[in-house]
């Protein structure tokens, strides 16, 4: 299929060394992409741990549409390039978080005994669900006296009905 | 000859701008409507079944993962390119996702609303509408001078000077990705709309014909 052609109107004629400045804006134009697309991305797989807002560059970008120069261009990627860490950074806190919590699982499940009522919700492990991981004396008041102890995963959901 | 047939017109584009911003274009089509009733009011069965439809399609976690697709991925881009954050001007697609988040669905908001929107969420390309009656000239896009207001009247807010804005050969009748002229707007019975798709850079230009297509379509359909 043949491509429709655009038709280009002349407003202005660029000085002579104005294609220099063009090709860096070009450049940083790329790099404004690619780093957009990197951000899109981890948020959008880190999500809902790192909330879509972090991706929000502060003070910026409500000023209506507009060709942007070499000092915006910049300023745009390098906060654009900031934002990325940060939101790196959260990530890394959530995987850190959630391989404390697996690890705190283990040691649950090994001896439960040491984790008396100790509660850990199911979506600290990165896991969808209300459902809770905890502790709890086996027989109630009996197990607990004996120090009979297990690890029991609850719903989290309450009954339809209320609680029994 | 069919509607299928017609293919989009391009519209012109500021050298500047074409210069800064390849791969940004303006696709345009002027539409007979031939719906029965305001094109505010209600819209007809299939639209609004087709709205239901792609409400299922768009779900909570979408919100978030469609900023991940070609498409919307590519307009968020372009947003960065022209001093728009797009997590604070939404981009259209984006927006309406997060609208159907937030309100349980794709809220029927009348005839045109509702057909801009089917072309934009099936597409990922925004459309827009004018009153094709007040349009003089084609359509383009271009940034705005000194002393420039939004529309032909005097009452059109005035607007800095370099806004990227789609024009016709006189003024200004809707600033790029943002609203639309007052009196350029579409009015409840207008016969003939001009309908403008803008296509970025990584968007493929199919996907802008189809945009076109489905609205078109959608309002000259008896």
């Amino acid at each position: 299929m043949a491509s429709l052609e655009q038709f280009t109107v002349d407003r202005a004629v660029a000085p002579g060394d104005a294609l220099d400045e063009r090709a860096a804006r070009r450049s940083l134009r790329a790099q404004v992409a690619r780093l957009e697309r990197e951000l899109s991305h981890v948020v959008a797989t880190g999500f809902p741990h790192v909330p879509a807002s972090a991706a929000r560059v502060a003070d910026h970008g409500a000023g209506g549409p507009r060709l942007l120069g070499l000092a915006q261009l910049e300023r745009e990627r390098d906060a654009l390039a900031g934002r990325l860490q940060d939101v790196r950074r959260l990530v890394h806190a959530r995987v850190e978080h959630e391989r404390r919590a697996h690890e705190l699982l283990e040691r649950m499940k090994l001896e439960p005994g040491r984790y008396r009522f100790v509660r850990l919700p199911v979506r600290d492990l990165g896991e969808g669900g209300c459902g809770v991981w905890e502790v709890r004396p086996r027989l109630g008041l009996i197990g607990m006296l004996a120090g009979w102890w297990q690890l029991t995963l609850s719903s989290g959901c309450p009954l339809p009905k209320g609680s029994r | 000859m069919s509607a299928r047939a017609e293919r989009p017109a391009p519209g012109w584009c500021a050298r500047e701008v074409e210069e800064e911003l390849p791969g940004l274009r303006l696709l345009c089509a002027e539409v007979t409507v031939n719906r029965r009733g305001s094109l505010a009011g209600a819209s007809p069965p299939d639209v609004e079944r087709r709205l239901k439809e792609l409400s299922n399609r768009f779900r909570g976690a979408t919100a978030v993962a469609v900023r991940r697709e070609p498409v919307p991925s590519a307009y968020r881009v372009f947003y960065r390119h022209i001093g728009l954050d797009p997590e604070v001007v939404r981009t259209p697609l984006e927006a309406a996702v997060f609208a159907r988040m937030m309100k349980g669905g794709f809220l029927s908001r009348g005839l045109l609303e509702d057909v801009l929107l089917v072309g934009l969420l099936d597409t990922g390309v925004p459309v827009w509408a004018l009153d094709a009656a007040s349009v003089q000239g084609p359509l383009g896009i271009r940034a705005t001078e000194e002393g420039e207001r939004l529309g032909r009247g005097a009452g059109g807010p005035s607007l800095p000077v370099g806004r990227l804005v789609v024009a016709d050969s006189s003024a200004p009748l809707a600033v790029l990705f943002g609203e639309l002229a007052r009196e350029h707007a579409p009015r409840a019975r207008s016969e003939r709309l001009a309908l403008f798709a803008v296509q970025v850079a990584g968007v493929p230009e199919l996907f802008a014909e189809e945009a076109l297509w489905t609205c078109r379509a959608a309002l000259e359909a008896a």
